[in-house]
């Protein structure tokens, strides 16, 4: 894959169609391991019914599973692989901090601060769901952070203390919340969704959750230049002539967006964000024009993947997809860490 | 092309950082700004290159008010070094330079051919054109200046601000940098601590003190020992460069920083002698 990689480089359309053929055949593959293996044929045919009309004669049921469980579940997991990979790219090369990741700006933290006051204290009377509730949440964090680190002064380290804080009192505010009211059952239910869960995904999420993606990733890519310019610092890329207040407002807001939708839809999935950038730069460099689109890539492969062997590792259980993606990942990050000197 | 400041204040906060700072840089001069620690160079610097905005007075560049002027265009006439950056990232030295062709490039104007020549005539520059492809965390401290110097260069400035370039480097490649940067066909202005150094490279100096800017002339203007002694503390002889006219050397005088601790602890001593005779 390394080779492709940089043979592709050379060209960066091929390099497009290459990294878009590799997501659908991903995609496709996701669509057809499962409890019941449904054959790749059938998965093509499906599909082309579906985007095209094609008519082809295909199983009612293997087609609803192919096409309302696995392939919308499939499409949210590499939606939300590749913001949560983009947010932590842009973050790690705003800051200048190899720590940041998008959980940093105590988004994952509101958001299950505001899933247990739905879930657990009925705020909104029925009316919000878990993900409104969570989506709020995270902005409501998001917001207090902010602020916080601009009360605090100008800098990136006031903006890593701010969500550090911001992070622990909305952790506290909601383990508060479960202790005190929620029941066995329900406690269990959130710590569930806390490590990220895909098994309610259809399609409305779908339509959330790839166009914030698309989205992100283009006004990300947009800002690539400026993030190279931080390379030296804040100062440095001001003398470079990039307006550094808008690019930090734009970048850091646009980061907190997506991951802000992600997280209420799926969950706060960890590690994503934090480790496949720095999978990516091993690849590719720290330029965020190849970083960027590169760390979507990857993200987008890894959790859709992470979300298969969910599904399949314990046989009739789901596993929170949280729990795998740091089960697989910390020891591929690792095997890359030890082999990165001979990569490069 | 004239950069320059016309009452200037900053502060931070309630703090005034400088006051009341009026200075002119002349084109194609060397000019040097000293001063003890915290007497505002870094601030005065950042005004300069307008990286900060002052609170009261004005930056102007060519008749325009810094502020008027758009941050890619800024870029685009001054470049700066600053006094310690460096990056945890892997990047080789051409794309560190590289970086200096940011307030060029957009989605409309893609990197170029001319791009790549003005790079390598930046590493051509400062004499880093065999280390292109190296790796930035294997370079010492001086050629990471040079890089530094290289970036800003490929900016295409007509005026390079240098906060104290040599900091943390031996004194041959300090005395190297300074002699590199006398020689490129840019106005700079550089912090410098050296006074020795100043005294060699610049053409002109701007004495920085508590904030204010006490003086600016010639090297043998104000390089005395008044000012030595009112401003930095230190006892001192300067004497003329015979071969550089219009330059001075200064000595220093051991003990001299602060006479009244030596002449107690000579006391002190003479006191321990007495009590042990006794």
């Amino acid at each position: 894959m390394i080779g492709l990689l940089s043979l592709a480089f050379t060209n960066r359309i091929s390099a497009t169609l290459v990294a878009l053929m590799l997501l659908c055949v991903t995609l496709a593959f996701a669509a057809s391991v499962g409890e019941t293996a449904i054959p790749m044929q059938t998965v093509i045919n499906t599909i082309a019914n579906h985007v095209w009309n094609a008519g082809h004669e295909v199983d009612v049921i293997d087609a609803g599973i192919v096409w309302n469980y696995r392939l919308s579940r499939a499409v949210v997991a590499a939606s939300c692989g590749a913001s949560l990979a983009v947010a932590g790219a842009v973050l790690q090369g705003l800051l200048r901090n190899a720590l940041a990741d998008p959980y940093l700006l105590g988004i994952s933290a509101g958001a299950s601060t505001g899933a247990v006051s739905v879930a657990i204290l009925g705020l909104g009377a029925g009316v919000l769901g878990l993900s409104v509730g969570a989506f709020i949440g995270s902005l409501v964090a998001f917001a207090f952070v902010a602020l916080l680190s601009l009360q605090a002064g100008r800098g990136t380290g006031a903006i890593i203390l701010a969500g550090v804080a911001g992070s622990q009192l909305f952790n506290a505010m909601t383990s508060f919340i479960v202790t005190k009211s929620a029941s066995a059952e329900e406690a269990r239910g959130i710590m569930f969704w806390l490590l990220g869960n895909l098994s309610g995904v259809r399609w409305p999420d779908v339509w959330l959750a790839l166009p914030v993606a698309i989205v992100g990733l283009v006004i990300c890519f947009g800002y690539s230049r400026a993030l190279d310019a931080f390379t030296f610092g804040r100062d440095s890329a001001a003398s470079l002539g990039v307006p550094v207040r808008r690019a930090y407002v734009v970048l850091i807001g646009c980061a907190a967006l997506m991951t802000a939708v992600m997280v209420s839809i799926v969950g706060s999935i960890g590690f994503v964000g934090l480790v496949i950038p720095h999978a990516a730069r091993f690849f590719v460099g720290t330029r965020h024009s190849a970083l960027l689109p590169v760390s979507a890539l990857i993200g987008a492969l890894f959790l859709v993947c992470a979300d298969v062997f969910s599904r399949m590792i314990v046989p009739g259980q789901v596993l929170p997809i949280g729990v795998i993606t740091a089960l697989i990942g910390a020891p591929a990050f690792a095997l890359i860490l030890c082999h990165g000197r001979v990569l490069r | 092309m004239s950069l320059e400041l016309r009452n200037v204040d900053w502060q931070a906060g309630f703090k005034k950082i400088i006051t009341d700072v009026t200075i002119a840089v002349k084109p194609g001069e060397f000019l040097g700004l000293i001063g003890p620690n915290g007497s505002g160079k870094t601030t005065l610097m950042s005004v300069l290159g307008g990286l900060r905005r002052p609170s009261r007075g004005d930056a102007i560049l060519d008749g325009q008010a810094l502020k008027n002027i758009g941050r890619r265009n800024l870029a685009q006439r001054i470049g700066f070094v600053e006094q310690q950056a460096d990056t945890i990232d892997r990047i080789t030295v051409t794309e560190a330079v590289s970086l200096g062709r940011t307030p060029y490039l957009g989605l409309l104007s893609p990197w170029s051919q001319n791009d790549d020549a003005v790079v390598d005539d930046a590493l051509d520059a400062v004499d880093m054109r065999s280390m292109k492809d190296r790796m930035w965390h294997t370079l010492s401290g001086g050629e990471k200046q040079r890089v530094h110097i290289a970036r800003a260069l490929a900016q295409e400035p007509e005026f390079l601000l240098l906060d104290e370039p040599t900091n943390h480097l031996d004194i041959r490649h300090q005395l190297g940098i300074l002699e590199l940067v006398r020689r490129l066909p840019v106005t700079v202005v550089a912090a410098l601590h050296d006074l020795n150094h100043a005294a060699m490279f610049c053409d002109r100096i701007a004495m920085m003190d508590g904030g204010k800017l006490r003086a600016i002339g010639t090297p043998q203007d104000i390089l005395i020992p008044e000012n030595l002694r009112d401003v930095f503390g230190v006892s001192a002889t300067v004497e003329p460069d015979d071969i550089h006219p219009g330059r001075c050397m200064i000595r220093y005088h051991a003990g001299g920083a602060n006479t009244d601790v030596v002449s107690d602890f000579a006391d002190i001593k003479a006191d321990i002698k007495k009590d042990r005779i006794a």
